[in-house]
């Protein structure tokens, strides 16, 4: 790994550093190593790339560039596309703004001659139900079927190349027209920006209480906004540019969230809840550091855009301190006073950074650990399609067995929410519940709302939606969805009877 | 002793945020009696440039975890860290890593 010549430019492992030219030799293989270790990306298939803007993401297409340019041999042999979703409405920023951002990214993504497509947050109004539903797709056996596929990729393409030995420029010709897509037609920009449904998503912002709930309904939202651009386009694969960091922190952040029944599919390499568009992670090997040095010495352009927390952060500095002259801040690094609901990610972040200064393998333990959870699904009752959850499409964890820990909290939480004893006694004198005046709770309209998601929805997912006023807001695909699925489950209800059950004791 | 110093000071990764947003900054270190390390730099920096949030900045005598800095485009694991003794024009870059990604 070290040639010895170069002058070395950067430490990953302890008394391992690496000069320029390796480092990047590394860093491109270790891209291709994780795709083909993997043995997901058929030959010729239409692959999405999500791009955020941020350094891990931009990394990613600068790799894919690098994989589709090399020779025949090593070449990636998919057909890459890029989104880009604009959560600008949602981060505190202004129209103006958002144009600037927008035509940084466009400037970047139309440099890499791949398709692309600019979406805005509010396009999920417009996103059909359909979205919530996972589209089964009959795998077979993925490792044979890989092969077949890539030999026949092969072959095809050593028929077209004998046939065009004769004629080399014509040949060329195509085979340019192949890498350079054609440009108009493969280029999304989107129609000019709704008003009202920027005010709407604001408006569902706004209902969410917490800091930690609001990432998480976002991350939702764009991740439905993605699959939905991956469908309509044909995208069969869409990759995410989380680093082996983020993976760290995500792990034990989504613990903390109540996700840690679907860890594997959260964090693995690849991620099949949606059924027929697959999930990938391929930077999942890489930590920030090595993405920082391979962006500033590569020279990869990232946009810096505010997240949802950089506001935040920003806002409650203005408000609690007048600006000080940097002289004076002398005190010690006193962490900043948690703000209510903040995300488990931050302290988290801190904690793990920390903790790997000191300790250099905390990081990739963390991740590694992570690595060996499985993605089996449990087999629930037999049931051939188990149910999923409404908005991350996780298969749900919520079915209460004795003994369980969701049980002794929905316990807890029933003791919790019991009117005092003394109340009891009170005004209506224990009146036969949900007649008494105390009974009946001043958010009485939205408690019914709730009551009506909460059996489609996860145990994490029910904690977003808990710290949500009022349900309303969210976009109309999440209701006829979550209403299509209460009709079907009372229509099966009403049939139940004729029904023949497979698992009737053999009489 | 030590003559002025110019040096380049970078900020990139979120971190320039902390600094008015400013990514480059061209400065001029005083003479000072010692040498100028790094370590003098950053209560320099902390001292004259640094706008904001010192804790999401600095840790100790030393940049926080998740910063990394990079001295003439190369690590600072590799010159020394806190020790390395700045020369005229040298470029000094921060990254912030703690953004995401």
């Amino acid at each position: 790994m070290k040639c010895k010549e170069g002058p070395p430019v950067l430490i990953i492992r302890v008394g391992d550093a690496f000069c320029k030219a390796c480092f990047k030799d590394y860093f491109v293989h270790k891209f291709r190593a994780t795709l083909g270790k993997n043995r997901c990306i058929f030959p010729g298939e239409k692959v999405l790339l999500a791009f955020s803007g941020g350094p891990a993401s931009s990394a990613m297409v600068r790799q894919v560039q690098e994989g589709l340019s090399r020779d025949a041999a090593k070449k990636l042999r998919f057909k890459p596309g890029i989104v880009f979703v604009d959560e600008g409405a949602v981060c505190g920023q202004d129209l103006g703004k958002r144009r600037e951002v927008h035509s940084q990214v466009e400037m970047i993504l139309r440099a890499t001659g791949f398709p692309f497509h600019l979406v805005h947050l509010e396009e999920v109004f417009d996103l059909p139900g359909s979205i919530l539903r996972s589209i089964s797709h009959n795998a077979t056996d993925d490792s044979q079927s890989y092969k077949e596929a890539v030999d026949g990729f092969i072959r095809r393409q050593q028929q077209q190349q004998s046939e065009r030995t004769g004629d080399s420029l014509p040949g060329q010709l195509s085979e340019l027209s192949v890498r350079c897509p054609p440009g108009k037609e493969a280029v999304e920009v989107p129609g000019p920006l709704s008003v009202s449904h920027t005010a709407e998503l604001t408006h569902l912002f706004r209902a969410v209480k917490t800091l930690t709930a609001k990432e998480e309904l976002l991350q939702t939202l764009r991740n439905h906004l993605i699959l939905h651009v991956a469908r309509t386009n044909g995208y069969t694969k869409v990759m995410m540019g989380d680093s082996c960091t983020r993976v760290a922190v995500k792990l034990l952040a989504n613990l903390c969230l109540g996700r840690g029944a679907f860890l594997a599919g959260d964090t693995g390499f690849s991620d099949s809840r949606h059924g027929d568009v697959l999930v990938l992670r391929p930077m999942r090997e890489y930590s920030a550091k090595e993405i920082a040095f391979y962006n500033r010495l590569f020279g990869v352009p990232a946009v810096f855009t505010p997240s949802l927390d950089t506001k935040v952060r920003g806002a409650a500095l203005h408000r609690s301190s007048p600006p000080v002259p940097a002289a004076q801040i002398q005190r010690p690094c006193s962490p900043p006073p948690p703000a209510p609901g903040r995300p488990p990610h931050y302290p988290l972040i801190s904690f793990l950074y920390k903790l790997q200064s000191e300790f250099p393998a905390t990081i990739s333990t963390v991740y590694r650990t992570g690595e060996k959870l499985g993605t089996t699904p449990r087999d629930a009752g037999g049931d051939a399609e188990p149910e999923r959850c409404l908005l991350c499409l996780c298969h749900l964890d919520t079915s209460v067995v004795d003994g369980s820990s969701l049980q002794s909290t929905l316990l807890s939480e029933e003791l919790c929410r019991k009117p005092p004893p003394s109340a009891g006694s009170g005004c209506c004198g224990g009146a036969p519940n949900e007649t008494g005046c105390c009974r009946s709770s001043p958010t009485a309209g939205a408690v019914p709302s709730q009551a009506v998601l909460f059996p489609l929805l996860c145990y994490s997912c029910r904690l977003t939606v808990k710290d949500m006023t009022c349900l309303e807001p969210l976009p109309p695909y999440v209701h006829s969805e979550a209403e299509r699925r209460q009709r079907r489950a009372a229509m099966k209800q009403e049939i139940q009877e004729f029904l023949l059950e497979d698992d009737l004791p053999a009489s | 002793m030590a003559a002025p110093l110019c040096v380049q000071l970078e900020f990139g990764g979120g971190a320039e945020l902390l600094f008015d947003g400013v990514r480059k900054h061209q400065v001029t270190l005083p003479i000072q009696p010692g040498p100028w390390d790094i370590r003098c730099l950053l209560v320099w920096i902390k001292e004259n440039l640094l706008k904001e949030r010192l804790e999401l900045f600095m840790q100790g005598d030393s940049v926080r975890p998740g910063i990394l800095v990079l001295i003439n485009e190369a690590d600072w694991e590799l010159m020394g860290e806190l020790d390395y003794q700045l020369q005229d024009q040298d470029n000094v870059v921060f990254i912030s890593t703690l953004h995401g990604g």
